[in-house]
């Protein structure tokens, strides 16, 4: 379509605009991340820090033991999403390619868990965590990821309607066993799905708060985000080392994010069908 | 051969089995013990009482808070809702107009989505912070005297909407791919017909995209029900309790006060509460969503991936 010159300015101007209010709070952040305490609360504000201070990022990492709050970030971020990699790989497949008794009440049931807010069940959960000896472990945040969730399962399924019938048919008449067929011929398939689910699950859950919030006790056992939330309320003033943390959590979603954006934009598309 | 016709029959259940299992332990199981607590009046240590219904009868007749708290939280759903959405779509209006580098935006516009949570509340916290905060110097540079935005009541909930809005990334995306998926043929068609940018948004794109909208306009509902993370970290609900939002006062009767019998029935007012909503949206979409089929095959939808 051809578009005038004034009405493609008009455009780029929008979208200049709306770029500032999204990226500009990162911007002005990462530049306050290398001021000193006095500068960030200074009046008026400055963009640009008088002196970079580089030492900021690493005081502000070891003013708690983050480099503990890392490690269990990472082992739930990758023990969930190999977990929901699995086992909603394996339950998609079940739900796309065969027809079994009891499969469309199922699946409604599945689609309707996604209406049931997390307030209702969280109280119970942590009862039953409780009554396992999970309470302040990581096993609440890990184990049930390894069950599939509902959204996930949807996405793959949805990926997985769309390939054709008789794929499947010439592995079958070779003798493979449906397990072949999933792992071999399907799991390769699925790849675009599956970094899909990967990535989104990935990013929500190293930015979950709630879950560790109510799961985690002892310091020991935080997450990143529970640590960096500890730098709300007492330490309130110390602005510095707490948008040094932001930042540092921040980035790999982000790149995460931009290298997987193809993934996520055409998984978006395939989902609302 | 008796084996192997069981195996045949058994295997599909083989693959579901997980979210089987999950869905027994993690969700309908938790379920219906949660509907069972909100009858008994339940201590995280000591034996729990029946009570009845007094629970839910103490909310309503009793429990100031509670009749606050979902006012505050419909209030916030009846500004944040549409005021997202409208921004989403205007984004994505944004984002497919054939012009070079508008890719590098889209990802611009998604990045705070991907960060959500704990760091956007650190984030606009800094922000808005009525002493130091640069929104209100920048107010101040065009002669605005900016509120102090988490310390007044009136202001704090307009806080909690602008740092939620930040998130609008994932619901721009879904409006994004459902525009882009409409032919070009229909517009080029209008173009003919001398129809302005404005009359084919409303004439076209519009009325093509109602199931989407329907779509995220239910799912926002839901999710600003559940909004707590960002008020926690954000305003801790305050102040003056201007932003107690119901999911919190919800965490905070089961968490802090320990009322789980209690806390189990505000949870499950709230999930009534969703449902009555959404079943009223899918009741009057049947007079604002338009389905391709009903539009005699006007639109054909782009092939490829469904």
């Amino acid at each position: 379509m051809k578009m005038s010159k004034t009405s493609k300015v008009i455009i780029y101007i929008l979208l200049g605009i709306m770029a500032v209010y999204f990226l500009s709070p990162f911007v002005y952040m990462f530049f306050t991340a290398f001021k000193t305490e006095a500068e960030a609360i200074a009046y008026p504000p400055k963009l640009f820090p008088a002196k970079w201070l580089f030492e900021n990022f690493a005081n502000a990492w070891n003013s708690q033991p983050f480099g503990t709050y890392l490690v269990n970030s990472l082992l739930v971020t990758i023990g969930t999403t190999v977990g929901q990699v699995i086992s909603c790989s394996l339950v998609a497949y079940g739900f796309a390619r065969f027809n079994f008794k009891g499969k469309n009440v199922m699946f409604m049931i599945l689609l309707s868990t996604m209406m049931i807010p997390w307030d209702v069940t969280m109280i119970p959960q942590y009862m039953e965590f409780q009554m396992f000896g999970w309470i302040n472990t990581l096993k609440p945040l890990i184990v049930p990821a390894w069950f599939g969730s509902a959204y996930y399962i949807f996405l793959m399924r949805q990926f997985l309607m769309g390939v054709p019938k008789d794929f499947e048919e010439a592995a079958r008449i070779d003798g493979a066993n449906a397990f072949q067929i999933y792992w071999k011929i399907f799991m390769p398939i699925l790849k675009p799905s599956l970094i899909l689910v990967g990535v989104l699950n990935m990013i929500s859950v190293w930015n979950d708060y709630l879950g560790p919030l109510i799961f985690l006790q002892d310091r020991s056992k935080y997450t990143l985000a529970l640590g960096l939330a500890q730098f709300k309320g007492v330490h309130e003033t110390q602005i510095i080392p707490m948008l040094c943390v932001t930042i540092i959590m921040i980035v790999p979603p982000i790149i995460i994010f931009i290298i997987a954006q193809k993934y996520i934009v055409e998984g978006t598309s395939g989902s609302i069908k | 051969m008796k084996q192997k016709r069981f195996l045949k029959t058994a295997t599909p259940y083989f693959f579901v089995l997980p979210w089987i299992i999950g869905f027994l332990v993690f969700t309908i199981g938790p379920l219906i013990f949660s509907l069972i607590m909100s009858f008994f009046d339940w201590p995280l240590i000591g034996s729990p009482e029946f009570v009845g219904f007094g629970n839910y009868i103490e909310m309503f007749t009793k429990d100031e808070q509670f009749k606050k708290s979902l006012v505050i939280s419909l209030k916030y759903a009846a500004i944040f809702v549409p005021l997202n959405m409208i921004i989403a779509l205007f984004l994505a209006m944004l984002i497919t107009q054939p012009v070079k580098g508008v890719r590098v935006f889209r990802t611009i516009y998604y990045i705070p989505t991907v960060i959500s949570g704990v760091a956007v509340s650190i984030l606009w916290g800094w922000i808005l912070n009525g002493d130091y905060g640069v929104l209100n110097y920048l107010l101040s540079l065009i002669g605005i005297d900016g509120p102090k935005w988490l310390v007044d009541p009136a202001w704090a909930i307009v806080a909690v909407i602008i740092a939620s809005a930040f998130g609008v990334g994932s619901m721009m995306l879904i409006f994004y791919t459902d525009i882009k998926n409409i032919p070009i043929d229909v517009y080029e068609a209008a173009n003919l017909d001398g129809a302005t940018p404005a009359r084919q948004f409303f004439s076209i794109t519009l009325p093509i995209i109602t199931p989407t909208i329907l779509f995220n306009l239910i799912t926002s509902i839901i999710s600003s029900f559940q909004q707590v993370t960002l008020v926690m970290l954000l305003t801790g609900g305050g102040p003056l309790k201007s932003t107690y939002f119901y999911g919190l006062m919800t965490y905070n009767n089961a968490f802090k006060h320990h009322k789980l019998g209690y806390a189990s029935a505000n949870a499950w007012v709230m999930f009534i509460i969703i449902l009555i909503l959404t079943a009223l949206v899918f009741k009057s979409s049947s007079a604002w969503v338009f389905y391709e089929t009903e539009a005699g095959g006007a639109k054909q939808k782009k092939g490829g991936k469904k």
